[in-house]
């Protein structure tokens, strides 16, 4: 199908032009053709991440946030991001397995995507993908990806509301609650609240957001203020206090009042400059990412394997180093 | 396509509740590097072809193990036909009586594989089907 009839369908929210746009995407360079032509029609939607450690139930609260969602009649587009296996490239993607209960509704678009190698372990598809939903005119996008280090980073500058899934026996020392989360949850989800020691979960995790109010911390990229009060001892408007929840996914037990939540931390950011800031942050960090990719597109083709490959051994072996290397590069691209 | 990746929906129509082959087929595929998609359990044709759809695959591979082989796939084919997905090639796992997969084969079954089928006579065979989507 020509690329202007699967648009025009997605844009009209067509599930088969939906699927296939986003395949040619994700297979080739197809993006730069195809976001200049809805970009427009995008920034409606609502981006959610869902990240958390493998197993702590984030489909399964995908799975249920989705239909909470219904019930209050948004339309909901679901991208869940799964490894890719860096031996064979391969990939298992099992998310749809929690998330049976969706099928059935037309107002519910899921979609599997592997990380393809993304060191970040969020597809580098995933924002164009996000984008197709979005002009396809889904209210509410949910991204699922697994909580690996960078990942959480890349999820939380690509989603207006972060949260991040915890479960309880999966280490509930303030100690070894990995460093990071608090500067990128929107919302901490204690899951699995039905088994033994999520209490101590939930304490240690808003202990540790006591601790980090003590400091300045770089929210999202951006430094914030980080106590509730502000130096005058008025309340501050611009503040987000990231609250800590628990739900039990695999019964719904909890997920109306994250859902509440979720939408409160949406209100939150219409409400201040907080969406735009979020904005600008996604569309900083999409401009860099380009030009990377551009650089290193234009570095490939004015540069031959072999005499990258020369360069390399060279800075090796001390002949040259990587500043005159680099110098030398730039000039000879831009001959 | 510069990154053509197969992307295959596995999944288990009908009632029994085993999916240990089911799983063992979706990791071989994924080790000969493919992207699975594998939905799980009591799948009816509607899910199935639903999920085909939205994830847009490029080969659906499903293992039926009740018995009731012929009706789930003539409701599969008759879903997959109404969509317009002809096109993608689908194979089934199982215990096929003869007699049955010569009829399959006419509903427009690609493959059909049973119990003990060497892994990689699946893997090649589905590479084949999907090598002409790239
Ligand atoms: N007891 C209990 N089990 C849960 C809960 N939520 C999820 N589970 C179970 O935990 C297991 C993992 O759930 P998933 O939803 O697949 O977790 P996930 O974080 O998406 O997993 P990955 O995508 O593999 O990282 C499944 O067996 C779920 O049934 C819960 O609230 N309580
Ligand atoms: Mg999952």
């Amino acid at each position: 199908m020509p690329l202007n009839d699967l648009i025009r369908r997605t844009r009209q929210g067509q599930p088969r032009a939906i699927a296939r746009l986003i395949t040619r995407i994700e297979n080739g360079a197809a993006a730069a053709e195809i976001i200049p032509r809805i970009y427009a029609a995008t920034g409606r939607a609502h981006v959610i991440g869902v990240t958390g450690a493998p197993g702590s139930g984030k489909s399964s609260l995908v799975n249920e946030l989705a239909k909470a969602l219904r019930r209050r009649d948004y339309k909901v587009g679901i991208v869940a991001v799964d490894p890719s296996s860096p031996f064979t490239g391969g990939a298992l993607l099992g998310d749809r397995v929690r998330m049976q209960d969706l099928s059935g509704d037309k107002g519910i678009f899921i979609r599997s995507l592997a990380s393809r190698g993304n060191l970040g372990g969020l597809s580098e598809a995933t924002a164009a993908v996000v984008k197709v939903l979005d002009a396809a005119g889904f209210d509410t996008i949910l991204v699922e990806t697994v909580g690996a280090g960078q990942a959480e980073v890349s999820i939380a500058s690509a989603a207006h509301t972060t949260l991040v899934i915890e479960a309880p026996g999966m280490g509930d020392d303030v100690q070894s609650i990995k460093a990071g989360i608090l500067e990128i949850a929107d919302v901490l989800v204690v899951n699995k609240a039905d088994r033994p020691g999520a209490a101590r979960t939930v304490r240690s995790l808003k202990m540790m957001l006591q601790l980090g109010q003590a400091m300045p911390v770089n929210h999202h990229g951006r430094s914030l203020q980080t106590t509730a009060v502000s130096p005058n001892g008025m309340e501050n408007d611009n503040f987000w206090q990231t609250p800590v929840l628990e739900t039990v996914a695999i019964d719904g037990t909890g997920i109306e009042a994250l859902l509440d939540v979720v939408l409160a931390h949406k209100a939150h950011l219409q409400a201040t400059d907080g969406w735009l800031k979020q904005e600008k942050i996604r569309s900083r960090r999409e401009v860099e990412q380009l030009l990377h990719a551009r650089f290193m597109e234009q570095f490939q083709t004015a540069v031959s394997q072999n005499d990258r490959e020369q360069l390399i051994t060279a800075i090796a072996n001390r002949e040259t180093d990587p500043y005159t290397a680099v110098a030398a590069i730039f000039a000879q691209i831009n001959e | 396509m510069d990154n053509f990746k197969p992307r295959i929906l596995v999944a288990k129509p009908g009632l029994d509740g085993h999916d240990r082959g089911v799983k063992v087929v979706a990791r071989a595929l994924r080790d000969a590097g493919m992207e699975v998609i594998y939905t799980g359990l009591r799948q009816t044709p509607e899910m199935i072809v639903e999920a085909a759809l939205q994830e847009d695959v490029d080969g659906i591979g499903l293992s039926i193990l009740s018995g009731a082989h012929m009706p789930l796939m003539a409701r599969i084919m008759e879903l997959i036909a109404e969509h317009g997905m002809t096109d993608v090639p689908i194979f089934l796992g199982g215990i096929i009586p003869d007699e049955d997969i010569s009829r399959l084969n006419e509903m427009g079954v690609a493959g059909v594989f049973g119990p003990g089928t060497n892994m990689d006579k699946i893997t090649a065979f589905v590479w084949e089907q999907v090598r002409t989507r790239a």
